[in-house]
């Protein structure tokens, strides 16, 4: 462990102390873990805190629209190899709620933080991490967003002139123009199923064409790189050629792809990737997401998807027809307000399952999959929902604060 | 409506279908093969040229800088200016509209000539951005119920001598200047600030471009059970305060 510690000064002391009484009282009061309110008034008495209380570690920051809750999750257990870790592993990926999970780790060597897409630039410049993993960027709550593709400049111009390493997958046209801006590299195959948000040239809005695995505009020549590290299948071939295998409890494509981006992370930090792979098996859910739960004699496998990309995955992990499929859309803040984003989701990847739809914004979805030409009942609430399906295993799908509501619902 | 199908043309996937609004090109569909209608939805990239044998042209909302890239491409190609000098129907939304307008800003804090398509000028609106649940009731000429929504933009749009209106707002803030106006439209040519998709919280929207299409003054019913509870819904949520 690298020995540059400042002890904290009186002032950042406070501000610990200070945040951690706020979050306990928050807890007290069931608002919640408490992390974010905990961090936001520690940041008010002392706003150099992040840089301060990241001072003594090596950080990883974690961004994407889709994943970074679980690749987080995934890196913290690959450096675990290497020493303590501590992360904001419940998804509270602001700096407030940064602030405070780093707040809770001056045992720590390493540092893995989940960054709000938004706030990448900021945080990359107070925590001056080792290494920043860029996993993908899409359409995501565009009602209180930035634009996609302004996203993809924000972290372009933010990383210029960053020293850290940035581990980048070269399959999202976006993600590759942001990190081509920094000088070292680590290009990542990990795959893009969703393609809709990168049609146009990032560098120069050129028509991007799109053969088999790769992307080139024709105009001015941007294209995708060489990756040094590629997700093939169920494996992972690292810089020298060797394929490693990927076992995870996770299910899904899109996993797999957030294993090869955590192994190529560990490898910055000298953890193996058959190291690093054999961790990330420990986890078996993230934050309730892919959490099986016994609800109502049915076996009920909790799924999370907020932005179509989200959707797109999920559909290419459920089990088949015909498992029962229930689907809950909220369109409360946090998820963005307009639902207008259900129509960019092809719904028709569900024929063949029964389909419950329930959530604040069933009548939306039932329009939706109306359209869609499948069938489906409609239901005031979840356990109304459970009961009109067989027994057995079921896949629920819903957005954000849907998925909340039903981890309350059945105690997870 | 040429030979036998129903020919739907979406402009533009690449630049133009980031909010949703390729909904309104499958209510559209959906609503004619209901009524037993073959249907031809053709997409058209912005690296192909625009077919000019469409009934329906359908343009969706996107970005700043794919709005100016839209506005370009079609300027060059001319096939939609072409078809609806031949009568063809567009329905635009949000980007979509303005570009069919004389004008608007690109993201380049420039005016940007749009396809002269409809007598509107669109310019970059002063107050804060317009996002939020819409209601409003339609033109009484065209006979439609109130219209709802969801808008997002920072444009504001002026109406010229030659459109008209599209609807008038109850909530929220639709062209933005000030005058309750929302979209505007000529002939067979409309334009909406409204997402949701529009289309799908507003069937007979979608009918109203089918009749045109088809030339016909009604159509046989369909189911509307959900699209039904969905209107409710939303009406009655924009009447509550917020």
């Amino acid at each position: 462990m690298t020995e540059s510690t400042e002890p904290l000064s009186p002032r950042a002391r406070l501000a610990v102390t200070a945040g951690k009484a706020a979050a306990a009282v928050s807890r007290a009061a069931g608002r919640g873990s408490g992390s974010v309110i905990g961090g936001r008034v520690a940041l008010k008495l002392d706003p150099d805190l992040l840089a301060r209380l990241a001072g003594h570690l090596d950080v990883v920051l974690v961004s994407a629209t889709n994943g970074k809750t679980t690749t987080t999750r995934l890196i913290a257990e690959a450096l675990r190899a290497g020493g303590p870790v501590v992360s904001n592993a419940l998804g509270a990926n602001m700096p407030a709620g940064i602030t405070s999970a780093l707040a809770g780790g001056s045992e720590a060597r390493y540092g893995v933080i989940e960054v709000d897409e938004k706030y990448l630039a900021g945080v990359a410049r107070d925590v001056t991490p080792k290494v920043i993993a860029l996993l993908n960027l899409s359409r995501d709550q565009l009602d209180r967003a930035a634009e996609t593709r302004m996203l993809a400049e924000h972290w372009r111009t933010g990383l210029e002139g960053s020293t850290a390493t940035i581990v980048a997958n070269c399959d999202d046209p976006l993600v590759v123009w942001a990190a081509s801006s920094s000088a070292h590299v680590v290009w990542v195959a990990a795959g893009q199923e969703w393609k809709d948000d990168a049609w146009s040239c990032p560098a120069c809005g050129g028509v991007l064409q799109r053969p088999d695995d790769g992307f080139v505009c024709g105009e001015c020549g941007f294209a995708r790189p060489e990756p040094t590290w590629v997700l093939s299948g169920d494996h992972v071939l690292d810089p020298h050629g060797s394929a490693w295998p990927i076992h995870l409890q996770l299910p899904g494509r899109a996993n797999k792809a957030n294993a090869a981006s955590s192994a190529a992370v560990a490898a910055v930090f000298g953890i193996a990737p058959q190291v690093a792979l054999e961790r990330m098996y420990a986890v078996a859910a993230v934050a309730g997401r892919y959490d099986v739960v016994s609800y109502q004699e049915r076996e009920l496998r909790l799924l999370l998807a907020k932005n179509p990309a989200g959707w797109l995955e999920t559909f290419s992990l459920i089990d088949p027809p015909p498992t029962p499929v229930v689907l809950s859309v909220n369109a409360r803040g946090a998820d963005g307000t307009d639902t207008s984003w259900l129509w960019d989701v092809d719904y028709t990847r569900l024929a063949g399952h029964p389909i419950a739809v329930i959530g604040d914004r069933r009548l939306d979805l039932a329009v939706r999959l109306e359209v869609a030409g499948l069938e489906f009942t409609v239901h005031d609430t979840l356990q109304q929902a459970i009961g009109a399906l067989p027994p057995g295993r079921i896949e629920l799908i819903a957005n954000y604060t849907a998925f909340q509501d039903v981890r309350r619902v059945v105690g997870n | 409506m040429t030979d036998t199908s129903l020919r739907v043309v979406w402009i533009y996937p690449d630049l133009l279908s980031t909010y949703g609004d390729q909904g309104n090109v499958l209510v559209v569909e959906r609503r004619a093969r209901r009524r037993g209608l073959k249907v031809d939805r053709i997409d058209v990239r912005s690296d192909q040229p625009i077919p000019t044998s469409g009934d329906i042209y359908l343009i969706g909302g996107g970005e700043d800088r794919p709005q100016r890239l839209a506005a370009e491409r079609l300027r060059r190609d001319g096939g939609l200016q072409r078809s609806v000098n031949n009568g063809a129907i567009v329905f635009s939304v949000c980007a979509g509209y303005q570009i069919l307008g004389h004008e608007f800003v690109n993201d380049l804090g420039n005016p940007e000539p749009g396809l002269g398509l409809l007598d509107v000028v669109s310019v970059r609106g002063e107050a804060e951005r317009c996002v939020g649940d819409v209601l409003a009731d339609v033109d009484p000429t065209l006979g439609l119920p109130e219209l709802t929504g969801f808008e997002n933009h920072q444009g504001v749009t002026h109406i010229g001598p030659g459109a008209r209106p599209l609807a008038t707002v109850r909530l929220g803030k639709g062209n933005g200047i000030g005058d309750g106006n929302e979209g505007a439209w000529a002939d067979t040519v409309f334009g909406t600030y409204l997402h949701g998709p529009v289309l799908a919280r507003n069937p007979l929207v979608a009918d109203h471009l089918l009749k045109l299409a088809l030339d016909v003054n009604a159509l046989p019913p369909v189911d509307d059970r959900w699209y039904d509870a969905l209107r409710a819904e939303r009406i009655a949520s924009a009447a509550q305060p917020a």
